[in-house]
């Protein structure tokens, strides 16, 4: 018997979109179920901690807070395959836009909190504080490859079900893709 | 008394040219049905070599030349995609995506943008280059259109068209180094600039999302670089003057 390739999936700081993205591949799904072992996952599994002995993990968002920073090494460390899956990923894409507040007074990280919970609250304005239970934010949003070292990349926002099912396939025979032209590549 | 020849021949990655003897080399590629990836040429205006994608390496030359604004010579045996070309222009372009603040996902230009679609052409799928998150501002001081620095890769298709097919000079390039940037009239807001002649011609060969029309959205921006050329066609054949 030969045992199944043990596939995960994790959403750090994106919009879930290319989980969504993901789900989209509708029937080929349950080839997919066919074909791995679905270890961890937000859409997938109900497991809340990240196994040991991952084969292959697509990582959806950028390294935006503590809890990111903390799965993203975890993740690394236990699994042998980890894929930048999307933009966020791969570029920080809109979670990274707060970077753009590093340079003013306070930072990128009370920055985007002033505004978010003070200067746009109607009631109660505060900035949230709750440690051990609210992450605390990075100060620079990161993409995943300047946090650990990745493997493959797959761009796009999202990307299309159809790059994800030809990124996967040829990886679950245990050959690489062929990440090239407009099919395979692309922000956006 | 000896005259240049008209006609000049060499080799393009193996295969024979022959051009006429003021023929660009990037003419000479394009012509042979070969393809270099440039961003700040555009057919129908002077060519700057700013962008340095269609770099290529000449025999005997010490270093890589643009092919944009090489002209061609007697016996030159060029190659357009080595290794060392391939890498660099893909670094190239990723330094683009890392000097600048560039997120297609909700860009105007998104899916009309040529620095997407170089980003594709060059196999890039990640910046090796940290991004550097530059300061810098919107000008939505015009009435019509908007110039979003932040997309901006500082080509200056803008300048040149306006200058060279317009004729009314209202871009140019101002400040040095990571500040450098296009600025209009005397480094003026867009939109008190008494010289702009408002005819969009600097939107339409954008490259990217920096320059824009107000009422398009994420995605809605449709580009027309092809006009740069059939203007500056028709004024050098004369069409549009009266008998």
């Amino acid at each position: 018997m030969t045992t199944k390739l043990r596939f995960a999936t994790v959403w750090l700081a994106g919009c879930s979109g290319c989980h969504m993205s993901f789900l989209d591949l509708d029937e080929w799904l349950f080839e997919l179920a066919e074909a791995v072992e679905i270890v961890y996952s937000p859409v997938a599994s109900d497991i809340k901690v990240f196994p040991e002995g991952v084969d292959l993990c697509l990582v959806e968002g950028a390294v935006a807070n503590a809890d990111n920073l903390e799965l993203a090494l975890q993740l690394r460390a236990r699994s042998k395959v980890v894929v930048s899956f999307g933009d966020c990923a791969v570029t920080a894409n809109v979670p990274g836009l707060r970077n753009l507040w590093a340079e003013v007074e306070g930072g990128s990280r009370h920055s985007v909190l002033e505004r978010g919970y003070v200067e746009l609250a109607d009631t109660g304005a505060q900035h949230p504080h709750a440690p051990g239970i609210v992450p605390e934010l990075l100060e620079r949003v990161l993409p995943l490859h300047e946090v650990i070292p990745v493997d493959h990349y797959l761009p796009g926002c999202p990307p299309s079900a159809e790059r994800i099912r030809t990124f996967l396939e040829p990886l679950l025979r245990g050959e690489l893709p062929a990440m090239e032209g407009p099919a395979m590549l692309g922000f956006g | 008394m000896s005259v240049d020849p008209p006609v000049v021949h060499g080799h393009i990655n193996g295969q024979v040219f022959s051009a006429a003897a003021d023929a660009t080399l990037l003419q000479v590629i394009r012509a042979a049905g070969l393809q270099v990836p440039t961003l700040c040429h555009l057919d129908g205006l002077t060519p700057v070599g700013a962008c340095r994608l269609c770099l290529v390496a000449i025999e005997g030359h010490p270093k890589l030349e643009p092919a944009c604004v090489t002209t061609v010579a007697e016996g030159m045996v060029v190659h357009t995609h080595t290794p060392e070309l391939e890498t660099y222009r893909r670094m190239a372009v990723e330094l683009f995506f890392a000097e600048g603040n560039h997120v297609c996902a909700f860009c105007v230009a998104n899916g009309s943008c040529e620095l997407q679609d170089v980003a594709v052409e060059v196999g890039m799928d990640h910046s090796r280059f940290p991004y550097q998150y530059p300061q810098r501002h919107v000008d939505a001081s015009h009435t019509q259109f908007s110039l979003d620095h932040h997309r901006c890769i500082l080509c200056t298709r803008c300048v040149r068209v306006c200058d060279e097919i317009e004729g009314a000079h209202v871009w140019d390039v101002g400040y040095r180094g990571s500040a450098c940037s296009i600025i209009a009239g005397l480094d003026q807001p867009w939109g008190e600039v008494a010289a702009c002649t408002s005819c969009g011609k600097c939107v339409d060969v954008c490259p990217t999302g920096a320059l824009f029309r107000k009422e398009d959205g994420t995605a809605e921006k449709h580009p027309h670089p092809e006009r740069a050329a059939q203007l500056a066609e028709a004024r050098h054949e004369h069409r549009w003057t009266n008998p």
